[in-house]
């Protein structure tokens, strides 16, 4: 779960990688090496020593963005900086091409990238809008083909990728795609049967297209380095006989998450032959009806107490609770838990939490009720990260979570640092004692599901609330916005919300003040996504000093106009100003549906589909 | 109340349209005051009306009319997926009301901008064209915004939100007499909750067996062939089988209705040759006689496990039994005894099958 962590630990201070290219602010050093006699220039033998130093200095730089500021010392700690560069970041696939940076970081081990913008998770973009994998791997492949390592965020990766990864990186390792799409199980077939030296292959949240191929029947025989395999996203059954062999053969396997297919009794056999896991996903957590009903039941609670080493646990896809207390022994243990599909009520839950005195990560549903998140609070003191999803995700239902619970976790958990709470009810009262009760918090992330819904005790807007928020966590840097909130809302961040990275909106503010606000008062803003606000062109053209800044400006159903768009276009030529219109739709109309827009070296894209149009 | 600050309406709006300019800026500085207490106002009963702009515009309005409701919601003009626009199509010339649900603002627009062009405010709307999106909105929810956003200013667009309302389905305000929350149609992305999260309600009850629903929201994603579990069914004395998929079914009786329609046709095609030229003709004589067939007993459904033994159908539970059956066989009641069932079932009474069709 720790990879499902955005990125919002990262500090940022100096300007991000993908703009170093331009940048000329290096003082030149002294060329070495030239033919045309040395009476010119200095001997080369001290500099070649210097850059040796430098080369293994630099070495153990790992920060991103502090080899982001050591390459803008002078054109010799750029190029120092880049040959020692191992792991490569890039935020937004399409800011930098793939050739500019092969060119540069010539000797990468590992790959990160990051395609789509996060609300096309939520359908609000048509499929096919791009953040294809395909450019990435073919270039790597010709200029860098020591890769090991690639992660992968909302990109598209079709089969072909994955074969291309597999025959020609010969020493590839890891694997990761985190929501993820465009290839099935042939692809994986290939991919595994190929990498050799795989020792992580992590599908994460990703879509798997079935393609009838038996793809853990493909890794190859004989001793596994796995490590980790995950793969409960995949909504498939997979060959069981041919998971457990596999299991038996990879000794150094930490982490398994099983997908929904696999059931509890499959669950005993595997952990039986991997006692060593420290993260494991138990699939469906149910009995399959295959099974004897007058078979005796393995031991499950042996099975888990052989365990030591469990630290993380997620799964339970279709759980029956009476298997849950199986789990008991290593409560205790327990610092990760993942109960967000476990339909489970407070009763079923508190037997397990009131030994979790541990847990520092806790995702959940809601069905566990106040009292549930009550029985949290009192025992997780330790606990740095809590998501409330909901069973019911529509705006009316009658939600059973609400600022009752909301307040006791921030009375119990002070050390909170990340939350996400869904809710359909909630108090500014609440959230302001959150805001004093845990001031170390990084990540708010409040959801109240009835749009423009207000303090249902005051009947007040929800400023306050977050007001407190920013006002008092000092430490903030993501921060995700809901209820009924007027601009006064918006002032608050803008004032107060200096750290802020990342910021999300829906159906809030009144005005185009509110985003005048936020783009004028918060100086680290880099990723602002915004749905059905009324923002319009003049609040658009108030963040022209930012936008830079910033990987990308995300505004769908706001008011923005093809000229507003258009202007920006103009004014800033390093944006790639993109307007999205729904697949269907043939002409375009004089509003703006969605606007996309970012910085890129690269100018516009030219994979582009029909329904986007570039300013 | 309601009716009085309708009537009032047209008024106001000339005044809002030309006063905003000058008055906003003045509740701009009062806006910028913050206070973390609890505010001046308290809101009236109806909480449903407290959109994001009822205090900016309760600013406005003190300053100059003293009117202290009246509850604009410029969000609600947001390019909302609303579906319920076509039953409030046709009642625009009625007294609007500003507690009215963002579908209305839609309908009234569209018609405000077909039909009452003698209003003042029309004005702003005459001189945008007028999509034929507006009519289709309830439709496509992924529609633009509506072509007035073209003008760009937010005050004026404000100014339209009023207007807007102006119009809107007072009977709209039915919905809002109670204290409830005004019921908003689904919106597409919202609550941001990924697809495969939806639908644990029913994941947590289903077996490993049967079908996702998680697929719905993605789109295009191929269904699971997996999931589809067709059985040969044959009955006796009719020498072509048929397939059913028992997946498609939740219980024993889901099950013997569609085996039901499936051989009555064949049967009363046995019966009358004549009668298989037209094969939905042949149904519906079928289905005249499925009342009959369905309850008389006449025939007993059996079928085949994975261990090759013949069963009563409807001894287990449902799901067991579709995760075990490999074929189903239905046989005339009156031949059971001289077949060779599994012999459990020898100790119940033969003649009293579980399930009959």
């Amino acid at each position: 779960m720790s990879e499902q962590m955005s990125d919002d630990d990262e500090r940022q201070q100096s300007p991000p990688s993908d703009l170093d290219f331009t940048s000329n602010k290096a003082r030149t050093c002294i060329v070495t090496g030239s033919v045309s006699g040395h009476t010119e220039f200095q001997s080369p033998y001290p500099d070649q020593v210097l850059e040796n130093v430098l080369e293994n200095v630099l070495h153990f730089l790992t920060s991103r963005r502090d080899r982001n500021t050591a390459s803008l010392v002078c054109k010799s700690w750029y190029r120092v900086e880049a040959l020692t560069r191992s792991e490569l970041f890039i935020g937004n696939c399409y800011a930098v091409s793939p050739a500019r940076a092969t060119a540069r970081f010539t000797r990468v081990r590992a790959l990160h990238l990051k395609g789509r913008p996060r609300f096309a998770d939520f359908n609000l973009m048509p499929p096919d809008w791009g953040a294809h994998f395909n450019p990435w791997v073919l270039a790597f492949a010709k200029a860098c083909p020591w890769l090991e390592k690639v992660y992968l965020k909302r990109m598209s990766v079709t089969d072909d990728d994955l074969a291309t990864l597999a025959e020609s990186f010969l020493g590839f390792k890891e694997l990761v795609l985190v929501c993820c799409d465009g290839f099935g199980t042939s692809g994986l077939s290939i991919f595994v049967s190929k990498c050799r030296q795989l020792k992580v292959l992590d599908l994460i949240e990703s879509e798997v297209s079935d393609d009838e191929t038996d793809w853990i029947l493909c890794f190859p025989e004989g001793e596994s380095h796995l490590e980790s395999l995950i793969f409960d996203c995949v909504e498939y059954p997979i060959n069981f006989e041919a998971l457990e062999r596999l299991v038996a053969r990879s000794p150094s396997l930490k982490k398994l998450k099983l997908n929904r297919y696999v059931s509890i009794g499959q669950l005993y056999r595997l952990m039986v032959q991997a006692p060593q896991l420290t993260h494991l996903g138990t699939g469906s957590f149910s009995p399959s009806e295959i099974a004897g009903q007058g078979d005796q039941e393995p031991d499950y609670v042996t099975a888990f107490a052989a365990c030591k080493s469990l630290v993380c646990l997620s799964g339970f896809r279709e759980i029956i609770p009476d298997y849950l207390p199986a789990i008991y022994p290593i409560c205790a243990n327990l610092t990760s838990l993942n109960f967000s599909y476990a339909n489970i009520t407070a009763e079923q839950l508190k037997p397990i939490i009131s030994n979790c005195h541990k847990l520092q990560v806790f995702w959940v549903l809601d069905s566990i009720c106040d009292e549930g998140l009550q029985a949290v609070a009192a025992t997780c003191k330790e606990l740095r990260e809590l998501r409330v999803f909901p069973v019911d995700a529509r705006e009316d239902s009658d939600g059973p979570v609400s600022e009752i619970g909301f307040q006791a976790i921030s009375e119990g958990c002070r050390k909170l640092q990340s939350i996400l709470y869904f809710c359909q009810r909630m108090t500014n009262a609440a959230v302001i004692a959150m805001s004093r009760n845990c001031p170390d918090l990084v990540v708010f992330r409040l959801c109240i599901m009835g749009r423009h819904r207000p303090d249902h005790v005051t009947g007040e807007p929800m400023d306050d609330g977050f007001g407190a928020i920013v006002m008092n966590c000092k430490k903030l840097t993501r921060l995700a916005v809901s209820g009924l909130l007027t601009d006064k809302a918006f002032d608050y961040i803008g004032r107060y919300g200096k750290l802020v990275r990342t910021l999300s909106v829906a159906f809030a503010g009144d005005s185009d003040m509110a985003l005048k606000y936020v783009l004028e008062g918060c100086p680290q803003l880099q990723k602002l996504e915004i749905r059905d606000s009324p923002f319009g062109d003049a609040a658009l053209c108030s963040g022209l000093h930012h936008y830079y800044n910033m990987r990308f400006l995300w505004m769908s159903s706001c008011r923005l106009t093809y000229q507003g768009c258009q202007q920006i276009a103009r004014a800033m030529p390093r944006l790639v100003v993109e307007v999205i219109r729904s697949a269907d739709e043939e002409e375009m109309d004089v509003c703006v549906q969605t606007l996309y827009m970012y910085r890129s070296l690269e100018g516009p894209r030219n994979d582009a589909p029909k329904f986007v149009t570039i300013l | 109340m309601v009716t009085d600050k309708m009537v009032d309406y047209p008024q106001f709006l000339n005044l809002m349209n030309k006063e905003w300019l000058v008055n906003h800026k003045v509740s701009e500085d009062k806006k910028l005051e913050l206070r973390l207490g609890p505010p001046g106002e308290a809101l009236d009963d109806n909480r449903n009306t407290t959109h994001g702009t009822k205090r900016a515009f309760q600013h406005t309005a003190e300053t100059r009319t003293g009117e202290k409701e009246w509850p604009i919601d410029t969000t609600k003009n947001q390019c909302q997926k609303i579906s319920c626009i076509e039953k409030i199509g046709d009642k625009v010339n009625l007294p609007p009301t500003p507690w009215s649900s963002g579908s209305t603002i839609y309908s009234a627009f569209s018609k405000d901008t077909k039909e009452e062009p003698q209003h003042s405010k029309a004005s702003f709307f005459q001189s945008l064209p007028v999509s034929k999106k507006l009519a289709g909105m309830a439709e496509d929810f992924k529609q633009p915004c509506s072509p007035r956003m073209a003008v760009g200013e937010v005050q004026f667009a404000d100014g339209k939100a009023c207007c807007s309302l102006a119009t809107a389905d007072p009977d709209a305000s039915t919905n809002i007499t109670s204290n409830k929350r005004i019921e908003y149609s689904p919106v597409v992305g919202w609550p941001p909750i990924r697809s495969f999260r939806k639908n644990i309600a029913s994941n947590s009850l289903s077996k490993p067996a049967s079908e996702s629903s998680n697929d719905k929201d993605t789109g295009g994603k191929p269904e699971n062939p997996k999931t589809q579990l067709f059985v040969k069914i044959n009955m006796e004395g009719i020498p072509i089988g048929r397939k059913v998929n028992l997946s498609a079914y939740n219980s024993y009786e889901e099950l013997s209705l569609a085996i039901d329609d499936l051989f009555s046709g064949l049967l009363a095609a046995q019966r009358d040759p004549s009668a298989t030229q037209n094969e939905s003709k042949a149904k519906e004589s079928a289905k005249a006689e499925a009342g009959p067939l369905a309850g008389s007993g006449e025939y007993t459904l059996i079928y085949e496990d994975n261990e090759g033994d013949r069963v009563l159908v409807g001894d287990v539970p449902w799901n067991m039994f579709v995760s075990t059956a490999k074929r189903l066989h239905v046989l005339k009641s009156s031949e059971l005894s001289t077949l060779q069932i599994c012999s459990n079932e020898k100790e119940k009474a033969p003649f009293d099958p579980a399930v009959h069709i």
